[in-house]
């Protein structure tokens, strides 16, 4: 029987010292066993590495960032499906989840199939609403206060070191009231309020990639220590373990949440042996090629289900495969450049 | 690199018409810049708001709030729909009965009534809202020389979560100070106790703090029942729903995160059934939304007068309407679109209004074609405050205009003249 | 009135300058003046050339035609003369 063919569109193709998953997901996609595909690629830059990644990814678009809003996304979507027939979106931005969510049916309508948590689900989970959210699934979470005033927050008596998130991305160690101040003032200027202060609990980090399929089932949970650090929190080296209650946690996220699509799971051990959520991405995390290594190709998981094909739990992998992450300088010519500049189009074969 | 806040709006169409009549041809017999409003619009949202409301809630009341826009054309489209009047001063409340209102459905909220205000509100019977304890010992006085009872609601501030809680007006509820004023209203006899009244804030994007709130007005309504022996005839919620304007420190567009007159309607009615009150005895429902009822219903039309460079080589664009007729871009992205076909080329432009004055900025980063002299633009969402706070300063007043159901355009408010302005100046 | 001899302009309209490192992208008429520029023709040469290809006043078109070079010239696209 041969495999079917599917034309699937990927954002997040940057690569800096925060790099997107993109590149990653297409890795894994090409891997895949149980379909053969093609690669659009979404950029909101010039520069995203992927879009220059022959091998990888087929064409590129550019797309209007998501604070131009769902309507404009919607009117380039259209624009773009007239020419590609994507069949598939994987989404990979927290900040642009919001309008795939949205516009949901209306994607369906042009035979785009996506594949991603409910309004509410992602609702849920977001940084100021987490700590109810574990609160109901009984999971420990750091203490957490959403902050638009820091001289209330000061009222609250917390004590120095704490960690200050902004409502979709940064998340900063402070030490004091001053540093306080200036990072809060970035990060509200940014993304907006309330900004999120966490206590600051020391201990190992551990991430967690997962995916559920539509009935909220758990398919896919393979947990990742965290080997190097880098200064932004990024894992820059890992290596997949496995911890029975890291799992037990991943169990009650699920149930708790009756979630749909991937995820990560941001965890630390503290040194007592309890094990906090940090935070939850509603999304594929950069570091997914290592579980598609270890067996787990999630990204595939994720197109057969967008696609509605019965998708079996994979629930074991590899232990102890491990992941190093290495920047490459690409050398292109300034013409490839120049084509996605200016047409907003770059066409890689 | 992460997705920045600059966006393009290359792949959007131009708006050629407002409900069918062309924008150029509006230009051209009224003027510019030039206001419009929909009245197909402005039906259509109070209908929507009606319909969440009413199929979640059984008794609800809209009340137009007149400060948004007292314009009587676009009052009495409310008065049609059914709405009561809110008024917040001793001209609105005048405007109102001009509008041909009935005093039994006006409310009469906001912290300046005078002695003369309550007294006339007192014989039309217009419910007075009662803001602070020396209103409330001003109306006990007027009681006494009128014959009428004054109907009286008391007005609540309180704590719905929010960020910012407004406690400026009337009498906060978890402090105690609302009770109190309620158990003294009671206790002096004179006055009718019908309402209690709050509103949480402006622009509110949590349909959270509406239930928070509406909860707490309830059980302070049972409480009134339960404990003072009376009932009362509404729960007033005020308004604040938020319109599609996007706010200047909002990451995503206003259209993406205001939540609907379902979402606000669920939230609420959702919110009171939590308190045991017998069906029969369930309070009405009063709701005093202005901005989300009439912002997309008003636009400004306006003419391109110049392009220039900065310093910087950033491309500056003056346009014939600035903040001084739009009040509203001091705190909102307002949408803006050409009203001409244009070509694929745009650049980032910095909007200027007229004035001579350097504040006067209606978009500071806005992507746009690149316009010249005499091209149209549509701002929208500009129904809400703008033709209520825009001052006559340095050039005069547009024409307000209303596109009406069967496409006829008929003027809200002439322009401005400069014998309107010199007529009050006596010497 | 003369561009640096070493801007680069592709079809599409892709400008970059060698000596700062920048690149911009033009619409097609701006390519045009730029061809016209390259040419070795003067201002008001190019505005007679122009005005004859478009239906546009020569006055209209001066405006747009000297902002334009003053951004040349911003962006260090201009010869010293």
């Amino acid at each position: 029987m041969s495999k079917p063919f599917y034309t699937i569109a990927v954002t997040g193709l940057n690569a800096v010292d925060n790099p997107g998953p993109g590149v990653p997901v297409i890795r894994s996609l090409k891997e895949a066993r149980s379909f053969d595909c093609r690669i659009v690629g979404f950029c909101y830059e010039m520069l995203e590495p992927g879009a220059y990644m022959k091998d990888l990814v087929d064409v590129c678009y550019q797309v209007p960032y998501p604070s131009a809003g769902t309507e404009l996304l919607l009117a380039r979507l259209k624009q773009i499906q007239e020419k590609e027939h994507i069949d598939v979106v994987i989404p990979n931005f927290d900040a642009e989840l919001f309008s795939y969510v949205k516009l949901r049916s209306e994607l369906l309508n042009m035979g785009i199939h996506l594949f991603l948590p409910s309004y509410e689900q992602f609702e849920a989970r977001q940084k100021y609403n987490l700590a109810d959210f574990c609160s109901s699934c009984g999971m420990n979470v750091p203490r957490s206060y959403n902050c638009i005033s820091p001289e209330a927050f000061f009222k609250e008596g917390w004590k120095f070191p704490v960690v200050l998130k902004g409502k979709y991305y940064e998340a900063y160690i402070v030490s004091d009231k001053e540093q306080f101040l200036s990072v809060f003032s970035r990060i509200v200027a940014t993304w907006g309020g309330p900004a999120i202060v966490q206590e600051f609990i020391e201990g190992s980090e551990f991430n967690l990639i997962g995916c559920c399929d539509v009935e909220g089932q758990l398919l896919a949970a393979v947990p990742m220590r965290k080997q190097y650090i880098t200064e932004k929190g990024k894992a820059w080296a890992g290596v997949t373990i496995k911890d029975g209650h890291i799992m037990d946690l991943a169990q009650k996220f699920v149930a708790g949440g009756k979630w749909c699509g991937a995820f990560e799971l941001e965890l630390i051990k503290a040194k007592d042996g309890r094990l906090y959520l940090l935070e939850v991405n509603p999304r594929i995390p950069a570091w997914v090629y290592l579980s598609t290594a270890a067996g787990v190709n999630i990204p595939e998981m994720l197109v057969n289900c967008s696609m509605g094909n019965p998708v079996a739990p994979l629930l074991d992998y590899e232990v102890g495969k491990m992941f190093i992450r290495y920047s490459w300088d690409m050398v292109v010519d300034q013409s490839e450049f120049a084509e996605f500049s200016v047409t907003g189009e770059k066409h890689n074969r | 690199m992460l997705p920045g806040k600059v966006g393009t709006d290359a792949y959007l169409s131009p708006v050629l018409d407002i409900d069918g009549v062309s924008v150029d041809r509006l230009m051209r017999d009224f003027g510019s810049p030039l206001f419009v409003f929909s009245e197909q619009k402005i039906h259509s949202n109070i209908q929507s708001a009606k319909r969440a409301f009413s199929t979640r809630y059984p008794k609800v009341q809209f009340a137009w709030s007149y400060k948004t826009n007292y314009l009587d054309g676009v009052c009495k489209i409310f008065h049609e729909e059914g709405s009561w009047a809110e008024v917040v001063s001793g001209f609105e409340l005048e405007k109102a009965l001009q509008n041909g209102v009935d005093g039994s459905h006006i409310l009469f909220n906001g912290p300046s009534k005078t002695k003369e205000d309550l007294q006339k509100a007192v014989r039309l019977g217009v419910y007075i809202h009662i803001d602070n304890l020396d209103e409330l010992y001003l109306l006990s006085e007027v009681a006494d020389e009128e014959s009428e009872r004054p109907k009286v609601a008391v007005r609540v501030n309180l704590d719905a979560g929010l960020s910012q809680q407004w406690d400026r007006f009337g009498f906060n509820y978890e402090n105690g100070q609302a009770w109190d004023t309620l158990s003294k209203i009671v206790e002096m006899g004179k006055l009718d106790l019908k309402g209690i009244h709050c509103h949480i804030g402006t622009f509110i994007l949590s349909t959270k703090a509406y239930a928070v709130a509406a909860e707490k007005m309830a059980r302070l309504a049972l409480e009134v029942f339960q404990k003072l022996r009376v009932r009362l005839e509404y729960i007033d919620l005020g308004g604040g729903f938020a319109s599609h304007n996007t706010l200047k420190a909002s990451y995503l567009g206003g259209p993406d995160v205001a939540p609907s007159f379902d979402d606000y309607a669920e939230a609420v009615a959702s919110a009171i059934y939590k308190v045991p009150f017998k069906t029969s005895e369930l309070p009405m429902l009063i709701l005093e939304t202005g901005r989300a009822l009439i912002d997309d219903a008003g636009y400004l039309l306006s003419t391109v007068l110049s392009n220039k460079r900065s310093a910087t080589g950033r491309r500056y664009t003056v346009i014939d309407a600035g903040v001084n007729l739009l009040f509203t871009s001091f705190w909102y992205d307002h949408k803006i679109s050409p009203a001409q076909p244009y070509s694929k080329y745009f650049e980032d432009v910095t909007l200027f209004g007229p004035l001579c004055m350097n504040i006067d900025m209606i978009r500071e980063f806005v992507c746009l074609p690149l316009l010249n002299r005499g091209d149209h633009l549509v701002i929208h969402n500009v129904g809400a405050y703008n033709v209520t706070q825009w001052m006559q300063f340095i050039t005069l007043r547009p024409n307000v205009i209303m596109v009406k159901r069967d496409g006829d355009c008929s003027i809200l408010h002439e322009a401005e003249t400069l014998s309107d302005i010199k007529r009050k100046e006596c010497l | 009135m003369k561009m640096n001899d070493n801007i680069a302009i592709s079809q599409s309209g892709y400008v970059f300058n060698p000596q700062t490192g920048e690149s911009f992208s033009l619409n097609p008429t701006a390519i045009e003046v730029i061809k016209l520029l390259q040419e070795g023709k003067s201002r008001d040469e190019i505005a007679v050339e122009m005005t004859s290809r478009y239906d546009i006043s020569i006055s209209s078109f001066l405006c747009d035609l000297d902002d334009f070079l003053h951004l040349l010239q911003q962006y260090d696209m201009m010869a010293n003369e």
